[in-house]
């Protein structure tokens, strides 16, 4: 008896196994098209033409002409920079062309929203600004828990508010309700800091920098010490127990006037530097400070999340000299009225954040060339000083009001993203063999590590360093992704096509998302046929070395 | 874009030029070698720091610092120096013939007791602040005092380990970020195309090609996102002739092994080879640090490696007449408990811990400051905030002040973080002990 227990096991054990590896290395299940409901679409090009019209107003007011529309595929690649960290898989180039709809675009969007890629990508970029980068102390900060958190919050379509609500008041433990992180992450020496929460919620929040006024009254702004010290207070009754993160009712925020004086420090209750009203009445405990933040009247809370998300898609803040957790008070400068737009439409739409994203996606800027008949084809050698001086003025003004599309640095985890997919002919995603997920999971983080994390200000505008470059014309990856194996695009490509100019073609699609120039076809038809065949391979090696090298592939146009 | 195909394959070939310009012997054409000339030496010549970096927490009671005296200051004996006043732990022989050339302060202190933080700290002198992201000190000395003739990074980390112990630029830039080896001598990352010659070239002609069309149609934009300056920068470097001074091949067999046969030990000959290049800013990194458990086989094991490692590079240092413009300081995070935990292990202790240096026209001999364990021990219970500290505390800021100020650099001079906030170089007055003519 106990034996044939013992055999039943061995092959419940042995069929387990199998049916979880056949399911975790099914092949992709086959896709349909993506839609969205038409009244859905109409009212997303609606608000996106209310943006539309305030730019407009700026461009007639500076005199600025707009560039013309970018071709679809363009916008497709900046479309899945944005939303999945990656460029377009050649299934998906295929499958967009093979979509005749005039109002595609707007249907991929909505599709690429739904997708699980969605919600994973956007939950690290958002957290960068609620957490940071830093692991931490992995005793009470679990990154991957807030992150696991915030990402299903994304995918179930909760309320921006709510998910920001939730933050601020969280407790318990940080293992188990990941939003609890958001405070334990400024767990630091054996105690919280209140004063790194409050710099963390105005700026992640409310879209301004009012950290400076911890030691002293903003230089430039109005915002005064006493009012960081107010809102500091309502974490200051924070508290490490067994039962996790809770307040401790009777402590008392205090501060000392200098940090080794013996005295016990001025006692600081909760205070919000303005209308007090939107706290409610029930008392000033972080529920309050929550309800306050998202309330429905508060306009910097929607100007941030408008602001920072534009950021996400453009690469570039809406105001693109200042951070974008450093916006101005609302109704001070004109110039930023979109947010306004936008904001009022998210907040119209229940604190919708991919009803945001359409929005942003549907307007005329996003949908711009980065191609400006102003700069193309110019000559600067043939200009004087003066002349590219007065071009650059000029060009200069046409950036600001996005009268053309920027050129922005991909950050690396595009980098490595675009580089992965563009090595494998299918989508690399949750529907991807368990080996290729670990394989782009294992590089991505060893990739990012070496290309230099940008961190929390990853929105800012940087260049690009000389270690970067090493990396990616020397790197064991690019070496790795650009040998012909048949397992990669780069082998599968160069076997499978049937004539040079259809290798060129498809290499160009999966790298840089567009077919290539007749002279660029010329070039490297004439490098193919002039290599005896046994070589050729070489010939598409160096093909995808040269496209991963350029700065089309590593800037987001 | 016009310029640039020509300017790459130009580039290419630069090292078949270097090589015609060698045998015909006109060294005007050869910039690497005319700047490695140029450097003079003695105390004229530019100076460099040398960062040692003590990753994890040394224990200052174990190195610098022992108190045989103590219950827990277990076995660890003092030896005397070549410096009168100092006294070093038994497991430094070495170190204890150079002490002359240096100095220690055995009286550090810092509020951070976290490695990243701590870390962040002591590289940098600011503490961790959402607001700005500061500079490590190498690399303001690498923005500060870069060498026009260095083609090959001027700012180096080497025998690197966690990621957050890699010097940053922070508001200066990503380009002022540590260039990273890991094991130096063995393998220079990604400097060497992965192809031959003759591919190489076929690449970058290539790569003009895809890049003309994009550039063309943005002449402005690219030219504003210097994608192809730092791709240019990058070939000079990978064909440059000052890579060999990140190479081991041309140091003798007993040379390598007086250094000692360890990542560190290479990184420290690697560094005295950058500075002789004149590369201003170099960290090499020596993990391990974070004794825990089994204090005292770990610090010693420790010691064993930094022992030849510190001491050749001083004596290679002074031998070649580069003491003088070279400082040497050896730091970590923080140090660790005067007492040990239920593991005979030490745990982090920033409340007074110790660090060496000298050089760059630093008085040598100096010791400051005393730790008294004792005290310490009875104060265990107390917060971190409210320990008593060292005697003749010294602020890591007044460290910092201390070394630009040898450096040729005003410690208050100001630089503008891209917020617009103004802040000093280093937020400290200089130790008047350690600068010449100071008591």
């Amino acid at each position: 008896m106990k034996r044939q227990w013992s055999i039943l096991w061995a092959i419940l054990v042995v069929v387990g196994v199998l049916a979880l590896t056949s399911a975790a290395t099914r092949p992709p299940k086959p896709r349909d098209l993506p839609s969205s409901d038409p009244p859905q679409v109409t009212s997303v090009q609606t608000a996106a033409a209310q943006v539309d019209a305030e730019l407009a107003r700026l461009w007639a007011e500076r005199e600025v002409t707009p560039a013309p529309v970018a071709d679809d595929l363009t916008i497709l690649r900046r479309l899945s920079l944005a939303l999945h960290g990656t460029i377009p898989s050649l299934e998906e180039i295929r499958r967009f062309e093979a979509d005749d709809r005039a109002d595609r675009l707007d249907h991929w969007v909505a599709g690429m929203l739904e997708d699980q890629r969605f919600a994973d990508y956007f939950a690290e970029r958002l957290a960068r600004a609620y957490v940071g980068v830093e692991e931490g102390q992995f005793v009470i900060f679990r990154r991957d828990r807030f992150k696991a958190w915030l990402s299903g919050q994304l995918a179930d379509h909760v309320p921006y508010d709510q998910i920001v609500r939730e933050m601020i008041a969280a407790e318990g433990v940080w293992t188990g309700d990941g939003e609890v992180n958001f405070l334990t992450a400024a767990f630091a020496n054996g105690s919280f800091d209140p004063s790194k929460l409050t710099a963390r919620t105005t700026r992640a929040f409310l879209g301004q920098r009012i950290d400076c006024a911890q030691c002293h009254d903003h230089p430039f702004d109005h915002w005064k010490q006493s009012e960081f010290e107010g809102l500091t207070a309502f974490y200051g009754k924070l508290a490490l127990t067994p039962a996790g993160v809770v307040d401790r009712k009777k402590k008392q925020y205090r501060i000392k006037e200098a940090e080794e004086s013996d005295d016990e420090g001025r006692l600081v209750e909760p205070a919000v530097p303005f209308s007090d009203e939107w706290c409610g009445d029930e008392g000033r405990t972080r529920f309050e400070l929550a309800a306050w933040i998202t309330h429905a009247e508060n306009q910097r809370f929607e100007r941030a999340i408008a602001n920072r998300v534009w950021a996400l898609m453009f690469g570039e803040p809406f105001r693109q000299d200042r951070p974008v957790d450093d916006l101005p008070d609302p109704d001070v400068d004109p110039d930023l009225r979109t947010l306004d737009l936008l904001g009022a439409d998210f907040r119209a739409h229940d604190c919708d954040l991919r009803r945001l994203i359409r929005v942003i996606a549907s307007t005329q800027a996003f949908r711009m060339s980065s191609v400006h008949p102003e700069t193309a084809n110019v000559d600067l050698e043939a200009l004087s000083d003066r002349e590219v001086d007065e071009l650059r003025t000029r060009f200069e003004l046409t950036e600001e009001t996005w009268g053309v599309f920027p050129l922005v640095r991909l950050r690396p985890e595009q980098v490595i993203g675009s580089m992965l997919q563009a090595t494998y002919i299918h989508t690399v995603d949750q529907n991807s063999h368990l080996l290729t997920r670990f394989l782009r999971f294992a590089r991505e983080n060893n990739f990012v590590e070496q290309f230099g994390d940008p961190g929390v200000d990853e929105l800012q505008e940087r260049v690009g360093t000389i270690p970067q470059a090493l990396l990616r014309m020397n790197g064991n990856l690019s070496r790795e992704l650009t040998e012909p194996n048949p397992f990669l695009a780069t082998g599968r490509i160069a076997g499978a096509a049937s004539t040079p100019e259809k290798m060129i073609e498809t290499a160009y699609l999966v790298c840089l998302t567009r077919r290539p120039t007749p002279q660029e076809t010329e070039f490297f038809v004439k490098l193919w046929n002039d290599e005896p065949r046994r070589n050729r391979n070489s010939v598409a090696q160096d093909l995808y070395w040269d496209l991963f090298n350029s700065p089309e592939f590593s800037w987001n146009h | 874009m016009h310029r640039s195909v020509h300017h790459w394959l130009r580039q290419v070939s630069r090292r078949e030029v270097l090589q015609l310009a060698a045998g015909l012997g006109v060294s005007y054409l050869l910039p690497g070698l005319e700047a490695r000339s140029a450097e003079r030496r003695g105390s004229e010549r530019p100076t460099s720091l040398i960062t040692l970096w003590m990753a994890g927490g040394q224990s200052h009671l174990d190195s610098w610092d022992p108190h045989p005296e103590t219950e827990h200051g277990g076995g660890i004996q003092p030896i005397k120096t070549t410096a009168p006043e100092i006294q070093i732990a038994h497991t430094l022989p070495q170190m204890a013939e150079q002490m002359r050339h240096l100095s220690v302060i055995r009286s550090l202190v810092s509020k951070e007791g976290d490695h990243q933080r701590g870390t962040y700290f002591v590289q940098t002198g600011y503490r961790p602040d959402p607001t700005t992201i500061h500079p490590a000190m190498t690399a303001l000395v690498a923005r500060l005092m870069t060498n026009p003739n260095i083609e090959i990074p001027q700012h180096v980390a080497l025998a690197t380990g966690d990621n957050f112990s890699v010097p940053r630029g922070g508001y200066l830039g990503d380009q002022y970020d540590a260039f990273r080896i890991f094991d130096p001598g063995n393998n220079i990352r990604n400097m060497r195309r992965q192809v031959d010659e003759k591919r190489q070239e076929r690449r970058l002609e290539g790569l003009g090609i895809v890049s003309s069309a994009f550039s063309k149609q943005r002449a402005l934009q690219v030219e504003a996102t210097l994608h192809e300056h730092v791709v240019q920068q990058a070939l000079t470097m990978m064909t440059s002739d000052q890579l060999q001074a990140l190479e081991l091949d041309d140091e003798t067999e007993e040379t390598k092994q007086r250094y000692g046969d360890s990542r560190f030990g290479r990184g420290c000959l690697v560094a005295r080879r950058l500075v002789e290049l004149g590369v201003r800013a170099v960290q090499v990194t020596l993990q391990g640090f974070d004794t825990h458990i089994n204090n005292f086989e770990g610090q010693k094991a420790q010691s064993e490696i930094l022992d030849p490692a510190f001491a050749s590079l001083v004596q290679d240092l002074v031998d070649r007449d580069l003491w003088d413009s070279t400082i040497v300081l050896c730091i970590g995070e923080f140090g660790r408990t005067p007492w040990l935990n239920v593991n005979a292990g030490r745990d982090h202790w920033p409340v007074g811990f110790s660090c060496v240096v000298g050089g760059g026209g630093l008085n040598s001999g100096v010791l400051i400051g005393a730790t008294n364990p004792e005290l310490a021990y009875g104060e265990r219970q107390r917060p971190q905030a409210e320990k008593t500290h060292p005697a003749d505390p010294i602020k890591v800021q007044d460290l910092y002040a201390t070394i630009l100020s040898r450096l040729g650099l005003n410690p208050a001079e100001e630089l503008i973080t891209p917020i617009g906030r103004p802040l000093a170089l280093a937020d400290g007055s200089p130790i008047a002990r350690l600068l010449p003519g100071g008591a």
